[in-house]
């Protein structure tokens, strides 16, 4: 039996790569579709991807743009000179007998992710490279036949190599987590994860706390959600501890993640492990990038989830107000734009700050109760703003900007905002003299005689019923501030 | 047969007349075994189109014929192969493209050793092509077909394809004029790869005019091959006297024959006769080039040629249990011996720890023999020198001897490494009557001046 005491004896050390899938057009290496969903099977596949006798690589300028973008994502320098090389190996969903990656001289250097943990803590991991690559077909078996389908074959990759600087499964599950928001909000990928656009290896070792030496690894491959990196390396700690206490070795070894048993199990063994043949592609001349080139194409890019982080919190919002607009931001990502809104009024940071919490609060839980209104044409932030002003001008209470809001997001056209609201009777009494006569004649009501004789013993509480009052005979029109301004005024002084 | 004379018998009879002509010839001249196939229905096809007046161009009606490894329309693209065999192309090599967008008319395909390996196209899973001079003798290769096409006079100019000398080497066995140009200079797109970083792409014609013709039509840029160059093919009329040439030193020793060293030398003399020094030169790194070249190209060759696996086209073994018995068997059966040997060199040299010290090493030492050229360039116009130790040796003398038949590549392989434009042309016969041809080597893009020369030297 594996006690957490037990566990507690041991480290665990695990480096990821990420292979994301590249939001182009085309393919890395030819101009077939890049979008293989729902595809019939090799019904996107050009020549070049299917490796006929004289094909050539011709490189995808996209890709290389895209590259660079992840590049700035990662914190890393791009290389001012990459190449590519083949790896080289037998399997019949890989035409050419080789896949075109960059071994020697990749396109993206050292780099670093901030990853935020749920508590609100950072682990830092560290990128060692980034490298472009062409992915593989897809093979289905049948019986005793297997199918090829080259439909997804010559699809630009970005593979992500981290460090070994990840030591728990949260870490792990959170370096992932945010490399999809970099790669999505860099716009590298469409990050659809149903598809595949980002799978994740992982690997790790254990070895007892204090030791300088680490244990032999187990690669877990093609994990494609953030939680089943984190149960897998969950797994995978309680396994080879378990190996290691009943005097067992850790083999190095692939292993595959059952998604159903929630267990890693055994693909093979470094002794069958490959040697791939790594030499320099001569047909593709390599990836030359000046200064100018880098800067143009990064300075075209979105704020990423770092800069957001950063210009969030400068307007007041806290971590969790801020992990739940950079994850709405995602989710909603083509059809409402979260984070766009508030960048629209980013010099007013008053405005600012009032649509991002207006989103925390509001927006995206109506969004995310609604399936229907993230369809919606109409222009929300028009909506917000206008809320905004009738809140600024002290003409609306919360609880009707609210309802207001519900009923204009749902509406085809956006009406007059205020118009709308006064006709909805939404606007509230701020002329004093006004609410002066609906105070007294609630004062003068005899039912309010109790209340008022509390008060004035001094239980505040009962304040609440008399606004009440006087909201209920304004129809929720009188500013509530402004009746329990006038309410104290006339029985307390 | 010349490009001109083709079109002045067009004007006076037709198209049809002449490609029917060329076709005939070719079939008189089977037991050369030089064509592998005849793409006859096409040719006729388009031979009538030019007549009546719908294809047109600065080739229009002239029939030529395009080395096995050529993707084209109307045949087969066998590469020589077993494992190509049957193997039809759903597209054109840029090159054929080029030269059918100018009217011109692919008659057939012509023979090679299979996949381009080797130097006297003995190597063919369709029997060796025999020699225009000597039946008895090799073509040379891996070209050969289209050498002693065009030697035999059946079309005016055949392609081939140059990777360490396999169309200047045919072309000085067969007395034509062969260029492989400067690396870039002509798409390989749609053409068989062999080695990537030396594959190049060029003309057997019989005289050098009809080179500057044709490869003034198929240079330039294609968005298809990444290592293209834009076109740079134009040919001067002349070249001024008062060149300065490198006869090369290493090339011209005791292993060289004597009648082959005799004619270069004669051609240096006519070199001079026009104006133009002539001084013996060195380039030490020579030596090493024949190494270099069998380290890198096969590692090249055992990447190109992986994809013929049996899985996705081309010949697949019956009867196989597992996928290893399915590749094994159908590569040991669809590839030639020659063909097997450089794929296990090139897996070899490429193999975890062997990598650094031979792919590795060789490619260090190739930087160094282009920066020799390139010293000597900055001295000299242009080199010249043999482009094989012997005439066109016996069939079947170097079968059974790999290293005796790469030496035969002594001479042409090392413009190959250093991407560098090198033409063949006759430069008389042996006592034999075996053509000798000379190796005319340049700077980086100087093939057209290179023609030029050889032009004005040309005596028939």
């Amino acid at each position: 039996m594996i006690t957490e005491e037990i566990l507690a004896k041991y480290d665990m050390t695990i480096g990821i790569e990420c292979h994301v899938q590249l939001a182009t057009n085309t393919k890395l290496f030819s101009g077939a579709d890049n979008d293989a969903r729902d595809k019939a099977p090799n019904s996107v596949v050009s020549p070049i991807d299917y490796g006929l006798p004289g094909m050539l690589p011709v490189l995808n300028r996209k890709a290389v743009d895209l590259a660079i973008k992840a590049g700035k994502a990662l914190n890393s320098q791009i290389a001012r000179v990459s190449r590519f090389d083949r790896k080289h190996y037998f399997y019949p969903d890989l035409p050419k007998g080789y896949q075109t990656t960059q071994m020697y001289q990749p396109i993206i250097e050292a780099g670093v992710v901030h990853a935020p943990l749920d508590d609100g803590s950072v682990v830092d991991v560290r990128v060692h490279h980034a490298h472009l690559e062409e992915d593989a077909g897809k093979l289905t078996h049948f019986g005793d036949s297997s199918l090829v389908d080259l439909n997804r074959a010559g699809t630009p990759l970005i593979e992500i190599v981290s460090e070994p600087d990840i030591h728990s499964p949260a870490a792990a599950k959170a370096y992932a987590t945010e490399l999809y928001r970099l790669m999505t909000y860099a716009g590298v990928t469409h990050g659809d994860l149903y598809h595949g656009n980002m799978r994740f290896d992982v690997n790790i070792s254990i070895a007892p706390k204090g030791a300088t030496e680490l244990g032999k690894r187990a690669e877990v491959k093609n994990l494609n959600s953030f939680k089943s990196v984190e149960r897998a390396a969950e797994y995978e700690f309680r396994r080879q501890v378990e190996l290691i206490e009943n005097d067992g070795r850790v083999v190095q070894e692939t292993r595959g993640w059952d998604d159903a048993k929630q267990k890693t199990t055994s693909q093979r063994s470094k002794e069958d492990a490959q040697d791939y043949r790594y030499m320099p592609d001569a047909d593709i001349p390599p990836i030359v990038l000046t200064d100018e080139e880098i800067t143009r194409i990064q300075a075209d890019m979105p704020r990423l989830p770092g800069e957001w982080r950063q210009l969030l919190g400068q307007l007041g919002l806290d971590f969790l107000q801020i992990e739940t607009l950079l994850d709405a931001e995602n989710e909603y990502r083509g059809r409402v734009n979260i984070l766009q809104m508030i960048e629209s009024v980013i010099e007013d940071p008053k405005k600012a700050k009032f649509v991002a919490i207006w989103n925390v609060n509001n927006f995206v839980p109506m969004l995310r109760s609604d399936e229907t209104l993230a369809a919606s044409r109409i222009d929300f932030l028009a909506i917000e703003l206008a809320i905004y002003d009738l809140i600024a001008a002290d003409k609306i209470s919360s609880t009707n900007a609210k309802t207001l809001f519900r009923e204009l997001i749902t509406q085809t056209s956006l009406p007059d905002v205020e118009q709308y609201a006064t006709d909805k009777g939404y606007i509230q009494m701020s002329d004093a003299s006004a609410v002066v006569a609906i105070v007294d004649q609630v004062l003068a009501d005899p039912r309010s005689a109790v209340a008022i004789q509390e008060l004035k013993n001094g239980n505040d509480k009962v304040i609440g019923y008399l606004i009440g009052q006087v909201m209920k005979s304004s129809s929720g029109q009188a500013n509530p501030a402004l009746a329990q301004k006038i309410i104290r005024e006339r029985i307390l002084n | 047969m010349t490009i001109s004379e083709v079109q002045e018998q067009i004007k006076a009879s037709s198209a049809r007349a002449v490609v029917e002509a060329s076709i005939a010839k070719a079939k008189q001249n089977a037991e050369y075994n030089a064509l592998l196939s005849l793409t006859e229905e096409r040719a006729l096809e388009r031979a009538d189109a030019v007549d009546a007046g719908k294809i047109t161009g600065k080739l229009a009606g002239v029939p030529f014929v395009v080395k096995d490894n050529f993707l084209a329309f109307g045949a087969p693209t066998t590469a020589a192969s077993k494992m190509l065999a049957g193997f039809d192309a759903p597209l054109q090599a840029t090159a054929v493209e080029k030269l059918e967008a100018e009217g011109a008319i692919c008659i057939g395909k012509s023979n090679l050793d299979a996949f381009a390996h080797g130097g006297s196209t003995e190597n063919s899973a369709y029997g060796p092509t025999k020699n225009a001079y000597d039946k008895t003798r090799v073509s040379g290769g891996s070209s050969g077909g289209s050498a002693v096409i065009t030697a035999l006079d059946i079309v005016p100019f055949t392609l081939g394809s140059d990777t360490g000398g396999s169309i200047r080497q045919p072309a000085s066995f067969n007395g034509v004029v062969g260029i492989k140009p400067t690396y870039g200079t002509v798409s390989r797109y749609g053409v068989v790869a062999m080695a990537s970083s030396t594959d190049t792409i060029g003309s057997i014609t019989s005289n050098v005019a009809d080179a500057e013709t044709v490869m003034s039509i198929m240079a330039g840029r294609d968005d298809r091959d990444m290592t293209t160059l834009p076109d740079f093919f134009e040919v001067p009329q002349f070249v001024k006297p008062g060149q300065k040439i490198g006869l090369i030193k290493e090339f011209m020793t005791d292993g060289v024959d004597i009648e082959v060293r005799t004619k270069i030398n004669e051609y240096a003399d006519s070199l001079r006769a026009k104006g133009h020094t002539v001084e013996e030169v060195s380039l030490p790194m020579l030596e090493y080039s024949l190494a270099i070249y069998y380290i890198i190209v096969p590692a090249e060759i055992s990447s190109n040629l992986a994809r013929y696996d049996g899985i996705h086209y081309g010949y697949r073994a019956e009867g196989a249990k597992t996928l290893a018995e399915l590749y094994g068997r159908s590569r040991n059966d669809g590839f030639m011996t020659e063909n097997k040997r450089r794929i296990m060199i090139g897996s070899y040299v490429l193999s975890s720890g062997y990598f650094d010290a031979y792919y590795l090493k060789a490619q260090k030492a190739r930087t160094l023999l282009i920066k020799q050229f390139n010293d000597l360039f900055a001295q000299y116009d242009l080199l010249i020198g043999p482009v094989a130790p012997t005439t066109a040796f016996r069939l079947g003398d170097n079968t059974s001897d790999p290293i005796k038949m790469y030496l035969e590549d002594v001479m042409t392989v090392p413009a190959s490494l250093a991407g560098l434009p090198a033409i063949s042309v006759p430069a008389g016969v042996s006592q034999t009557d075996m053509p000798i041809g000379v190796q005319l080597i340049g700077p980086a893009r100087s093939d057209a001046k290179l023609l030029a020369l050889a032009r004005s030297l040309e005596t028939k």
